[in-house]
């Protein structure tokens, strides 16, 4: 099986030379047998790769230890989805289902596309092939998952060696959402690898119009659902997995993977100016460079161990080859975009500054100010050490500081711009669209800051003895102010969104006589990407509420025996039993722990410490969480005293949490439905523009 | 024309500068120097005031739990050029447990100050594993002695 691995990565290797070379020298003596052929053999590539990941998943499956990357990174009594979850566990399976990944789209694209976009394609063709050769020279020459175990003879010979028993796998990984994750963040991070070697393919063929932009749009919003979701798993990870009672920590790795992220939106928005208005043509180029770029940096980070991370499970040699590929692949399309800088001349100016279009300037500049803050935080340590020579760290308060006001601007523009005219909105349609929405937002903040939100926190008398500008500064600071914008924005948002699904079924439902579900129904499948977008951003509405409880986290730590009582907020928890388990993988500790709200019981809980048995014998928190639409109770065991008689135990009560989680399920539906395409209308009966009222013209226009 | 894009300036300008306040505020809060324990020594005397993340080898057996909230161990690391192993004395006194990852051999950071009397108090802390077998497999090599 190894060998067929083994002949599978060498023939990629050639048949990924090969399609580069037929599709450039195709293009260039116009000879359309060579540029099929190249495309044909970019579909080839992926059949080489699907083969060896197979054998891959094989030697896995039936743990053939010979294999140096089975052995470090499986071991026999693993059960079975972990040991194929495991392939991606380490650095060389890690690239390969990049790779892999990156020849199955560049085999979607060409199939979809076979006798599409003739003059963009052959160039589709060698920049996705390009890419795939970096990754298939990786998995061959430095990083080859099919090496076998070799031990040293006296002499120095390398003989042939087969451990008894692998390794395992880390038992951080051994977790089902971990086991999907890395596949779901490589399927929105080679995602993004489709537009981009569009776009360049546009400005290789000099075929600048839309196109690319049109034909890519489904697959940038592919690549921005995984990468999204993959952020929304690792989350969720980290909060069942890693014991400290957060989703989001601000780590080198969960940023690597917001980059390209917040870049892909930005994108995402922006095209839609270039779609309707033929403007930011170069900016859009700019912003896709970018968002692939992130995708490999994002990738570099993590694999290459520049900075330190928790989770960097990995730190190798691949570092050097990835920056230089970053390097050659940035400088390439930046030379490229130059070059054709004339040829992008935008159609239209902005005109007004409230209007659609300059809502989604700002939207992309603060995206854009926010990932250059990430990217700032995330290499401040290499810089700084770079110029001054010292390696000097940012933490969580700096991320924060300048992504929490940049957040509760995002929602606001949210709410604002997909309300907003092109061009000029008049002040009359800013009073229709906004006047009950800022009045609930109001009402709300009232509300929340009667019931204590948002309040400043009393200081020491020293402290009140501040200018008032710094004691102003220090209030906004303040988390619980935060929260309160928060959710202000929050409900102006979800007004907005509602609102406009009543509006639109209502002026439907008059039209066609629908009832008011159907109309609902129609109305969104009909216009798929509009009403798509108000579902996905209905979700960040739910996932900001959610991230706004964050500041009103609270924990006690404490030491319990049988019998004790901690309490937190209104809830109490009793410490029932401390005991032991055993299963072939691992030997665990268990605290049961009985719940009580209010007096009442509400659940068992049993937070476990477990000490996995293969390779390093490592140890791992299993917490235990009581999720209700209100809050979480987060209980840790971080062990028992020497004795064994009384528990060490954390609890947390994290409010809101559950509806981060809902809100990345709305997102995935809402993206989900703008994938859809539009439903045809039916004939029916349309209402003459004379007769039709405010609203449904007001509906008419925003649809168009 | 001219004045309607003067407008995107001044609004733009304003964020970005806000944004770079922000930043600078949130710098000065959380920056950390982050150096080994040797070089740690080497700059005796000018850091106790400062916020410092130090990075080390957790000592076999020298993890001590005896007192209940603080951990008392030590990290050591070699120097780079002298190949002299220095060791520093640290009092974990943090909120959160250590990390699943806090063993005898793991490589520690941890954030805080150094006190007076030469202990370092850390209110934060990460672990991870020695990764011998990590690099090694990197290499393509593992000697069955192992």
């Amino acid at each position: 099986m190894a060998q067929i691995g083994q002949f599978a990565l060498a023939l990629a290797f050639v048949v990924t030379v090969y399609s580069i070379a037929a599709s450039l020298i195709g293009i260039r003596v116009k000879h359309d047998k060579l540029i099929a052929s190249g495309r044909n053999a970019a579909v080839g590539t992926f059949v080489c790769l699907t083969t060896a990941f197979l054998c891959l998943v094989y030697l896995f499956v039936v743990s053939d230890f010979s294999i140096n990357y089975v052995a470090g990174h499986s071991n026999r009594d693993l059960p079975l989805y972990f040991k194929i979850s495991a392939i991606w566990g380490g650095q060389e399976g890690s690239l390969l289902l990049w790779g892999w990944f990156l020849t199955g789209y560049a085999a979607l694209v060409m199939i979809q596309n076979w006798r599409k976009h003739t003059a963009m394609m052959p160039y589709v063709t060698a920049v996705l092939m390009g890419s795939s050769l970096f990754f298939t020279s990786m998995h061959l020459f430095i990083a080859n998952p099919f090496n076998q175990v070799v031990s040293i003879a006296p002499g120095g010979a390398r003989v042939p060696f087969v451990p008894a028993d692998g390794q395992g796998l880390n038992p951080l990984l051994q977790y089902i959402l971990n086991a999907i994750h890395p596949p779901v963040m490589y399927l929105g991070l080679v995602g993004f690898a489709v537009p981009f070697a569009f776009a360049m393919a546009a400005m290789l063929s000099r075929q600048l119009g839309d196109t690319w932009i049109r034909t890519t749009r489904r697959w940038t919003m592919v690549a921005w659902f995984f990468l999204g979701t993959a952020i929304l798993l690792g989350g969720k990870w980290a909060y069942v997995e890693l014991g400290w009672g957060g989703f989001w920590g601000w780590d080198p790795v969960e940023n690597a993977s917001l980059m390209p992220w917040l870049i892909g939106t930005a994108f995402l928005h922006s095209v839609m100016v270039q779609e309707k208005k033929g403007m930011l043509k170069v900016w859009n180029m700019v912003l896709i460079i970018l968002a692939y770029t992130m995708c490999l940096f994002g990738t570099f980070l993590t694999r290459s161990g520049v900075v330190s991370s928790v989770h960097a499970f990995a730190q190798s040699s691949i570092g050097g080859y990835f920056a230089a590929f970053i390097v050659i692949s940035l400088s390439g399309a930046l030379y490229l975009l130059l070059d054709r800088l004339p040829l992008l001349k935008s159609e239209n100016q902005m005109e007004s500054i409230v209007s659609r279009e300059s809502s989604f300037m700002f939207n992309n500049l603060i995206l854009l100010a926010s990932c250059f803050a990430v990217f700032w935080g995330v290499m401040f340590p290499v810089f700084s050490e770079w110029i001054k020579g010292v390696k000097i760290t940012v933490g969580p308060p700096f991320f924060n500081r300048v992504n929490v006001p940049i957040a509760i601007f995002l929602m606001f523009l949210t709410g604002v711009g997909p309300l907003l005219a092109w061009r000029k909105a008049s002040t009359n349609s800013l009073k229709r669209n906004f006047l009950w929405p800022a009045a609930f937002a109001l009402a709300s903040g009232i509300v929340l800051f009667v019931r204590g939100i948002g309040r400043p926190i009393l200081k020491a008398p020293e402290e009140l003895g501040q200018a008032l500008f710094q004691k102003l500064l220090g209030y906004s600071f303040t988390s619980s102010f935060y929260a309160l914008l928060a959710i202000m924005m929050s409900t102006f948002v979800a007004v907005t969104i509602v609102r406009e699904f009543y509006k639109g079924a209502r002026a439907r439902s008059h039209g066609t006589g629908e009832n008011f579900i159907e109309a609902v129904a129609n109305l969104t499948l009909q216009n798929t990407r509009r009403y798509g977008g108000y579902i996905v951003h209905f979700g960040f509405v739910l996932l900001f509420i959610g991230w706004a409880g964050q500041a009103f986290t609270t924990d006690v730590s404490t030491e319990a025996g049988i019998g004790d009582r901690i309490s937190i907020r209104q809830y109490t928890l009793r410490v029932d039993k401390l005991g032991v388990e055993d299963t072939p993988n691992y030997q665990s500790m268990k605290a049961t722990v009985s719940l009580f709200e209010d007096g009442v019981k509400v659940a068992t809980m049993g937070p476990e410490r477990r000490r996995y048995k293969a390779g390093e014998q490592q140890t791992t928190t299993e917490v235990s969480i009581w999720s209700t639409l209100k809050e979480d109770v987060y209980v840790v065991f971080s062990g028992a005293t020497a004795d064994g008689k009384r528990a060490n135990i954390q609890v947390y009560y994290n409010p809101l949490v559950m509806w981060v989680w809902l809100g990345g399920i709305v997102l995935g539906l809402g993206t989900l439905i703008a994938l859809l395409p539009n439903k045809k209308s039916g004939p029916r009966k349309r209402p003459q523009a004379a007769d039709r009222t405010e609203e449904q013209k007001d509906v008419a226009e925003k649809v168009s | 024309m001219k004045r309607k894009q003067l407008k995107f300036v001044v609004g733009s300008s304003v964020i970005i500068l806000t944004l770079a306040f922000l930043a600078f505020s949130g710098y000065q809060e959380s920056k950390a120097y982050y150096l080994t324990v040797p070089e740690l020594h080497a700059m005796k005397g000018a850091s106790a005031e400062k916020q410092l993340k130090v990075a080390g080898d957790v000592v076999p057996g020298s993890i001590d739990r005896t007192e209940s909230k603080v951990i008392k161990f030590v990290i050591s690391q070699a120097d780079e050029k002298t190949h002299k192993v220095e060791t520093l004395h640290v009092k974990y006194v943090g909120n959160d447990a250590p990390p699943d990852t806090f063993i005898d051999r793991a490589q520690a950071v941890v954030t805080g100050k150094l006190g007076d009397d030469g202990v370092f108090v850390a209110h934060e802390m990460t672990a991870k594993c020695a990764s011998k077998y990590e690099k090694e497999a990197a290499a393509g090599v593992k000697r069955p002695t192992e």
